[in-house]
């Protein structure tokens, strides 16, 4: 006779790994509920950009269906995309990789990192990054087997992660210094400079760098510097990237892992079994974009630049002083002189203005006393938000006296 | 400097001040630039785009092919302007291919496009042959699309 249970005997918990167990739910999972249950809410919380993947891109997709690209793709993704990719880097940035060997198509640029971290981690392994920084860094780096090793950056020094600060923090057991300007949360970007110095150390130690570079068309009157490019460091350096912030691709899901040979066919070999490909459809829009979407990046990056420069100077003239991010479509103004800590004013400002930001203690200790807020959102809701959130400022200003 | 130019095209209520924080640079020097460029008719009118069916008020759109006899010194300009003279004139341009000028009128109802080819148009002596094609439907006006797809619903927080 077999019996029927409505549950294990033995609690949910003890079924689950310690390693998931240990990662804590996104710190604003609270706050999502909160936000989902207000009206009339303006959000500046959004990650992700407020175009539709451009018409001709979606066209192309559209094409591939009707004539049957429907199937499998080889476990690097079409040749032809990584061809495009290879020619994309070479004009770039003067930088040659073989389409054949040295390109791989992944899953956005999420699986980019995970891959990048299990082919590269052995228990204990220490993995240097900034803070604050992306969220899915720590957690992708602790799933992997290693251990997270935070440099703090400040507001004073634009949230840069500087060379002398890592130095201190290198030991025997690190292995990877993983870094991701233009930065989410904040909006920085390193000069070809303080690269060099980082590639310096990186040579010195013989660590490998993992360098983020998904928001590398976003940037503002000054240049991306691509990592891999930098002196003596190609070899050495893992290149991710992806389609999803430059040509407004996030639901697409596809990106890449560009670097050396031996690191490629490790990550592949995880690809392979884990995910087989990139979705074909994905791909094929992906062609195109490289193909003919330099005008839509010129385009957005020309709205984000407007909205960039008055979301800043309305945080300085509402009191909420907020350095200059050069690239991505953040901005990570100080809210320290409101006396609140960054979740108090966060979910304040949701209850009192309808208001959404993202508290800055998410993206890591050097967080607190700061909040992200996203310019990917039309001009018309950055002012309407600047505008309750002075009248929040004042009110809270004047209630401490 | 193109770029005041493109902000006012996009939206014409953009003022000097906006402009100004925009794109970083003085609003005497936005005010000046702007000034210049309707003093050179580079800025031609400030308008807004109107879905009139929507307001009620029933309108004629139509596309007229006309085929002309350019003159000898003044080439297709001189009946080029008497046709874009006319207030049911919107639009005139000069095209290549089988006919010469594109006339695009804006009237009130059928017959009065009728009473405009058949009195104004056809009887001046260096105009050919016209053909008239109605618009049925707007789809797309002025850079804007009449009937916008529906609005996807975004995450209203992602990290």
């Amino acid at each position: 006779m077999s019996r029927i249970k409505s549950a294990p005997a033995k609690p949910f918990d003890s079924f689950i790994c310690q390693k998931v167990d240990g990662i804590s739910p996104s710190g604003i999972r609270k706050f999502f509920e909160l936000l989902s249950s207000t009206e009339g809410v303006v959000s500046l919380g959004i990650g992700e950009p407020d175009f539709v993947t451009p018409w001709h891109i979606r066209e192309a997709a559209i094409r591939s269906l009707q004539q049957g690209y429907t199937m499998y793709t080889s476990n690097y993704g079409l040749l032809e995309l990584r061809k495009e990719l290879a020619k994309y880097f070479e004009l770039h940035y003067g930088l040659s990789y073989d389409p054949q060997r040295e390109i791989l198509i992944t899953v956005g640029t999420s699986e980019g990192l995970d891959l990048s971290m299990r082919a590269t981690l052995n228990p204990g392994d220490e993995v240097i990054i900034p803070d604050p920084c992306y969220v899915a860094y720590s957690p992708c780096i602790v799933l992997a087997g290693g251990v997270p090793v935070t440099v703090p950056t400040t507001s004073e020094n634009d949230f840069i992660i500087k060379a002398s600060d890592i130095e201190p923090r290198i030991t025997k057991r690190t292995k990877i210094i993983l870094i991701g300007y233009p930065s989410n949360p904040t909006g920085a970007v390193m000069s070809r400079g303080e690269l060099n110095e980082i590639a310096e150390l990186a040579q010195q130690y013989d660590l490998l760098v993992i360098s983020d570079e998904i928001y590398a068309r976003l940037v503002y009157g000054v240049e991306h510097t691509c990592f891999a490019g930098l002196p003596g460091v190609r070899e050495q350096t893992i290149l991710l990237g992806g389609f999803s912030k430059s040509y407004a691709m996030t639901g697409w899901r596809i990106g890449y892992v560009v670097a050396n040979n031996q690191f490629i066919e490790a990550m592949t070999r995880i690809h392979q079994y884990t995910m087989l490909c990139t979705p074909i459809m994905a791909q094929m829009a992906a062609i195109e974009a490289l193909k003919s979407g330099e005008d839509d990046i010129e385009m957005m990056v020309k709205e984000y630049d407007k909205r960039r420069r008055v979301m800043v100077k309305g945080f300085n003239d509402i009191g909420l002083p907020c350095f200059e991010p050069k690239g991505a479509f953040f901005t990570f103004p100080s809210i320290e002189n409101t006396g609140m800590t960054s979740e108090e004013f966060s979910e304040k400002l949701l209850m009192e203005e309808k208001v959404a930001v993202i508290p800055g203690s998410a993206f890591g200790q050097c967080g607190r006393g700061f909040i992200r807020c996203s310019y990917a959102t039309p001009l018309a809701n950055i002012e309407e938000a600047l505008k309750r959130m002075g009248k929040f400022v004042n009110k809270h200003r004047k209630s401490r006296g | 400097m193109k770029r005041i130019f493109e902000i006012l095209e996009d939206d014409a209520r953009a003022t000097p001040e906006q402009i100004s924080t925009m794109l970083g640079i003085p609003v005497s020097k936005v005010e000046e630039a702007i000034k210049k460029a309707e003093q050179a008719r580079a800025i031609l009118k400030y308008k807004t785009i109107i879905d009139w069916p929507k307001l009620g008020k029933e309108e004629v759109w139509a596309l007229i092919e006309v085929r002309v006899t350019p003159q000898r010194d003044r080439g297709f300009d001189a009946i080029a302007e008497r046709i874009y003279s006319f207030p049911q004139v919107y639009s005139a341009y000069l095209v290549s291919g089988t006919y010469d000028l594109a006339i695009l009128v804006r009237v009130k109802n059928m017959q009065e496009v009728s009473s405009f080819v058949t009195e104004k148009l056809a009887p001046l002596e260096d105009v050919q042959s016209t053909v008239t094609h109605f618009f049925l439907r707007r789809y797309k006006a002025d850079g804007e699309i009449t009937e916008p797809p529906e609005e996807f619903k975004r995450l209203p927080i992602t990290l």
